[in-house]
């Protein structure tokens, strides 16, 4: 669609007719005070060149490391057909269309979208897509406690074993909304959320519990156990998972004897690179009960006046543009792009692809696990079942040893002393498809000379 | 002209309130505003047991072109939402003084109901909206 803007005549056309002086005469209910003449701050204006330079520039600082951290966005391979198709003019846009209907293609490619989403969940109904993973998870609390009318409290339990980027994030948003998010702790022998403290809570008005699987280090929690424990305390249950694992792990909407009321999470693995951080997309599914407290944007198959197939906008009325201040989330547009990618990832792959995917990254985990420790003073910090990810404890300070990788081109890990101090020196460390054999032992015996060294010194 | 049963009470925000022989309130949308507001496609009723104060919004309306909320007429406690709402809307269309009644109410006092507007001083209102 081409961008025409208004010419001096267009505006002046404009402005006679509704019979204001100028452009400036349109914003006089703003008062002066709040008005500013400049933006103070920001540098002047650079070429596209110059900005070329630059962002090639801070590009390559990232370099091109031997990467083994996780921790929420996660390298995976993308065939070259993903991007091909998702850069074609025909379907290249970052979010859904004004006049929607129009662009019955884009509609379609959501509605595909949220079919695939829905049925790997194992939930009746997907979203077109959120921003990302931590803030679908904080639209997922607000949603649980519209959905939950039963319940007065708003608060919310989370273990320590969900993701503290998204618990953050969560705070951030539902906080300043009046949701309490309780803290659970996580068993130091499993790294998974304890059933008894969760116990503790018997009786009370909860309205929800958040359980990750895979949790944020890699273990598999009893995701069977908890659910059925919030759906007897009348709670709702939200799940975060990784798209990724549901190849393999039971979906969410078969936890328990009925399944999880929303499910969420960050949809990068499916297609999306790595890209410094971001834009990455978060997705959410739920049951058809709860769909008119969804946020975000929804298309629906219908007919035309000729009993055409068709596609939609549908259950608008959730939404800011109707709803107003009332509306379920401030959210009205989706992330189109990475969800258009992420659409032709999931139809390239098919479910037996996404399970072999699935199945080499437990496998080269397994065998990064294995590797790192079999080098002395290296242990794993949880027992039990894991997807792709694992801590690692080491016998000194994580960050030098980290940074003495980088310095050979490998990114070791996730430090957690930020988050997690009780863990001592630890490490998050992934393995996906991506890392070799050949890998894996090049960041084995890094490490194990990086220790040898220090430990010689 | 849309209809205004007598032997009603209403409010300025198009609730209509009936008292039962127990003492009770039934409350629904009047027929005007059901003509307002189209063909429903949802109603969310309040739950029972939940204590709702005069003015506030307690039920949603939704139709193919808006959503409304439906304000409580009356202080009180919720007695009963009317759960056939849930599979047809439509009810509140075609019978708005009737099978679409939204929720059954005990009210904190009686007395409230009668400074609430009768037939002829909401049909004035109708009128002067008009």
């Amino acid at each position: 669609m081409a961008y025409i803007p208004h010419t001096e005549e267009d505006v002046r056309a404009m402005l006679e007719a509704i019979g204001a002086a100028d452009l400036e005469a349109l914003f006089d209910e703003i008062p002066p005070e709040l008005k500013i003449d400049a933006l103070r701050g920001v540098p002047p204006a650079l070429s596209e060149m110059e900005v070329g330079r630059l962002m090639l520039d801070r590009a390559d600082r990232d370099g091109r490391p031997l990467n083994f951290i996780g921790a929420g966005a996660y390298e995976h391979h993308i065939p070259a057909p993903v991007w091909a198709i998702t850069t074609r003019g025909e379907i290249y846009s970052a979010y859904t269309p004004y006049q929607a209907e129009a662009s019955q293609g884009t509609l379609q490619s959501i509605y595909e979208y949220q079919t695939m989403m829905a049925s790997l969940t194992g939930m009746e109904v997907s979203n077109a897509s959120l921003y990302d993973g931590a803030s679908a998870l904080a639209e997922a609390c607000l949603m649980a406690v519209r959905a939950n009318r039963r319940s007065k409290s708003s608060r919310i339990l989370v273990p320590r074993s969900v993701n503290p980027t998204y618990r953050r994030c969560t705070e951030a948003i539902a906080g300043a909304q009046g949701l309490m998010l309780v803290d659970l702790p996580y068993d130091p022998r499993t790294g998974c959320a304890v059933l008894d403290a969760l116990r503790a809570h018997e009786g009370e008005d909860i309205t929800a519990v958040v359980l990750q699987q895979p949790n944020f280090f890699g273990q598999l929690e009893d995701v069977d156990a908890v659910t059925d424990w919030a759906h007897a305390q009348g709670a709702h249950v939200i799940a975060v998972v990784n798209p990724m694992s549901l190849a393999l792990l039971r979906p969410p909407g078969e936890w328990g004897a009925g399944g999880v009321d929303i499910a969420c999470g960050e949809g990068q693995p499916l297609g999306v690179p790595l890209s410094s951080g971001g834009p990455y997309f978060g997705f959410l599914t739920t049951r058809m009960e709860h769909v008119r407290q969804m946020p975000g944007r929804i298309v629906g198959r219908t007919v035309d006046l000729d009993g055409r197939s068709g596609f939609t906008l549908t259950l608008q009325a959730r939404e800011q543009h109707i709803r107003r201040g009332k509306a379920t989330s401030n959210i009205c547009t989706n992330q189109g792009l990475l969800m258009t990618a992420a659409t032709i990832y999931m139809a390239l792959l098919g479910p037996a692809g996404l399970e072999r995917v699935a199945g080499a990254c437990i496998a080269r985990t397994a065998e990064l696990v294995d590797a790192l420790t079999r080098i002395a003073g290296l242990r794993r910090a949880f027992d039990g079942p894991r997807f792709h990810e694992a801590v690692i404890q080491l016998d000194r300070p994580v960050q030098p040893v980290l940074a003495a990788l980088a310095a050979q081109g490998i990114v070791g890990g996730l430090d957690l002393g930020r988050d997690y101090p009780e863990l001592g020196n630890a490490m998050l460390v992934c393995a996906t498809e991506t890392r070799t054999s050949q890998d894996i032992e090049r960041y084995a015996s890094a490490l194990a000379g990086i220790l040898g060294r220090a430990a010689a010194a | 002209m849309s209809n205004v049963p007598g032997d009603l009470r209403y409010t300025k925000s198009h609730e209509w309130v009936r008292t039962l022989p127990d003492g009770s309130v039934e409350i629904g949308v009047t027929d005007h505003a059901q003509a307002a507001l189209g063909d429903l496609v949802f109603v969310e009723v309040p739950e029972t047991g939940r204590e709702v104060a005069a003015g506030t919004a307690f039920a949603v309306v939704e139709s193919v072109k808006a959503a409304s909320d439906v304000y409580s007429p009356l202080g009180g406690e919720v007695l009963a939402g009317n759960d056939a709402l849930a599979a047809q809307p439509e009810l509140v269309n075609q019978d708005p003084y009737g099978q679409g009644w939204i929720a059954r109410l005990k009210p904190a006092s009686a007395a409230h109901v009668e400074a609430l507007l009768d037939a002829s001083q909401y049909a004035e209102h109708l009128a002067s909206e008009a």
